[in-house]
């Protein structure tokens, strides 16, 4: 390996990939539009859990005066007119409301049987009426959805940019004959993919870290542990999926081909590597066979980090098993590495 | 003493077509080499096999004395016949990366004067025009200051005057003791430029040798070349070796004096006569039979 012909290949690349401004922008656009997304379905005030219909006596407003119960937070609490008790209780029916709540003379409310919602709201409902019990505070936030999809959603993002970013433009080189001109100079298969999964690892590595500090910004969210340990592990992660995209693309020669290679490459991880869903419950076996995947590691030791605070001990060997990935995939690439179309 | 480059029975066979079928000869240090042939000789199959791009069927390629290997790919220049370069750098910068791929290499500034790119140094090289593109290839191929180079149809496609102006070029990197390959189906380029050139037609090489040594072995003859109108209708009427190509008749002698009598017996004006001596086009001609054949 000659480091100097790696830096050069790889210096070339990052000066190619910064003035194709349309990819550039491409690159950008993605995952902002991802911080958009997630501020506004997670940004802001939290939502109301539940939704209540009251009918108050005529002339009041919803006030926790009338019932302690509309003292509630994260309660929808909607004033209906007496009138349209009816419609009220129709609704209940059809679960568009948990609970529907009548206070003109002694409470009455409505439930339906079937709601699981109604069921909860029901519970805080009396509890709130009778103040038996009392109230123990405790301190601590939930780990909420956000907190836990957060990672899988960079994770794909990164996994995106590692698998087609390197993996078209080699094929494009092949195709256009310049790997061909390259072949008849001392550059190995070697220097030249290190080259390439190094210059796509500053790119990937960057654009992540201006979307974590972005929604880190827009979308509160918990990390317990170190950020530095956590670019420890994107940069693990990043390594092994790149070298995985230079292995698909190592010896076609048509984007078409390379681009369905990828994709039914890409869909197992977006399935199982536990990106939208925990996979807890799946057979064993599919859990082991995504265990297998550079995805599903990263993701592991991303939320170890991030939800549990783990520290490097922790991690080491999903790194561990990254690396190993990274190193097999840049070997097998290299070793079966086309430059020319015959 | 050990040729730089030797190529022995080299065979290239593709499903259903030899490209090339047992091809021997030799390069001397410091010689320019010509490989020459019209389209679909075999001359780009055969150089790629000794730039080692392409795997031989069968045969061999040594550089001094030895099979292709490290040594090769540092010592030699090659100017491929159609490069994609990669998109986004200017020549400067195409020029570091290539460079710097080199153990031994020149000047970037250098290799930016010796082929003329001043003006377009800093351009992007896909916007570079025809005779600037082939100035840059040729560049890329100088840029680890190379022991042996190749050439592969470097005027193709250009005008005549960005054409005269690579072969000064070219002589002037020949003269700086470079043993050169250079494959071409211009025969003017060839005689202008080799110091032996090797026929090629249909995968074979069908005669090598100094080009001169070629014409006066194949020709003691010059052409006497006279429009078609001026000749009577018949060419038999006249008793001379004559033969009609488009508006022209092409008439070979080996005396000269004598023909013109004849032509002057059968009032044939010698207004439009232009006497040429037999080039690298006649001798293939004569070689190949391609053109009377059709």
């Amino acid at each position: 390996m000659n480091l100097r012909r790696l830096a050069a290949v790889w210096h070339a690349r990052n000066l190619e990939f910064l003035r194709d401004r349309s990819t550039l922008i491409f690159n950008f656009l993605f995952p902002l539009a991802l911080v958009v997304a997630f501020a506004l379905i997670f940004g802001g005030q939290p939502r109301p859990v539940f939704k209540v219909d009251v009918v108050a006596p005529t002339g009041s407003a919803l006030d926790p005066a009338l019932h302690p119960f509309l003292d509630t937070r994260y309660v929808d609490f909607v004033q209906v007119e007496p009138g349209a008790l009816e419609a009220a209780i129709r609704k209940v029916e059809r679960h568009q409301v948990d609970l529907l709540l009548d206070l003109r003379a002694a409470p009455r409310y409505w439930i339906n049987e079937d709601s699981p919602k109604g069921y909860l709201v029901e519970k805080l409902l009396l509890e709130s009426a009778a103040g038996r019990a009392r109230r123990q505070p405790v301190t601590g936030a939930a780990v909420g959805y956000v907190d836990w999809l957060l990672p899988g959603i960079l994770g794909m993002n990164m996994m995106f940019s590692c698998l087609f970013g390197v993996g078209y433009v080699v094929v494009r080189y092949r195709k256009s004959g310049f790997l061909r001109r390259l072949s008849a100079t001392p550059v190995t298969a070697l220097e030249f993919g290190a080259a390439q999964i190094l210059s796509r690892l500053l790119l990937t590595v960057g654009v992540t870290s201006m979307l974590y500090a972005a929604l880190a910004f827009f979308v509160p969210f918990r990390n317990e542990g170190s950020v530095l340990l956590l670019l420890l592990v994107a940069v693990a992660g990043a390594l092994a999926m790149i070298a995985f995209g230079f292995m698909m693309a190592a010896r076609f020669a048509s984007e078409e081909l390379a681009s369905g290679a990828i994709n039914l490459a890409s869909w197992p991880m977006m399935l199982l590597s536990g990106v939208w869903f925990s996979l807890e419950g799946a057979p064993s076996w599919l859990q082991a066979a995504a265990r297998a995947l550079p995805l599903t590691q990263m993701l592991e030791a991303a939320r170890a980090v991030m939800l549990d605070g783990a520290g490097l001990r922790d991690v080491l060997p999903n790194l561990g098993w990254l690396a190993t990935m990274a190193l097999a995939f840049l070997g097998i690439a290299a070793a079966g590495f086309r430059w020319r179309v015959d | 003493m050990t040729p730089v480059l030797e190529v022995r029975d080299l065979v290239k066979q593709y499903p259903g077509v030899r490209a090339v079928d047992g091809v021997s000869f030799s390069i001397g240090a410091g010689s320019c080499f010509g490989l020459l042939g019209p389209n679909g000789a075999g001359k780009t199959t055969t150089v790629e096999m000794m730039e080692g791009v392409t795997p031989p069927t069968s045969g061999e390629v040594l550089y001094l004395g030895e099979p292709l290997g490290a040594r090769f790919r540092e010592e030699a220049g090659i100017q491929f016949q159609k490069t994609a370069l990669q998109d986004f750098l200017t020549v400067r910068e195409t020029l570091a990366l290539f460079s710097r791929l080199y153990p031994r290499r020149r000047d970037v500034g250098d290799l930016i004067r010796t082929c003329a790119l001043d003006q377009v140094a800093d351009r992007d090289n896909r916007k570079l025009s025809g005779g600037q593109m082939q100035r840059l290839l040729l560049a890329i191929a100088l840029a680890n200051d190379p022991r042996v180079l190749f050439l592969d149809e470097p005027t193709t496609g250009l005008d005549p005057q960005a054409r005269h102006n690579f072969w000064e070029l070219i002589r002037s990197i020949k003269a700086e003791g470079r043993t050169i390959l250079l494959t071409t189906h211009y025969m003017e380029e060839a005689y202008f430029l080799c110091d032996v050139i090797a026929i090629m037609d249909r995968g074979r090489i069908i005669a090598e040798g100094p080009p001169s040594r070629l014409l006066k072995e194949h020709f003691d003859d010059v052409v006497l070349e006279l429009p078609r109108e001026d000749l009577p209708p018949d060419l038999s009427a006249i008793p001379l070796p004559a033969l009609a190509a488009n508006d022209r008749v092409e008439i070979s002698t080996g005396d000269v004096e004598d023909a013109l009598r004849v032509l002057l017996d059968h009032g044939v004006p010698l207004r439009h006569l232009r006497i040429r001596p037999r080039n690298l086009e006649d001798l293939f001609l004569e070689l190949t039979g391609r053109e009377l054949r059709t």
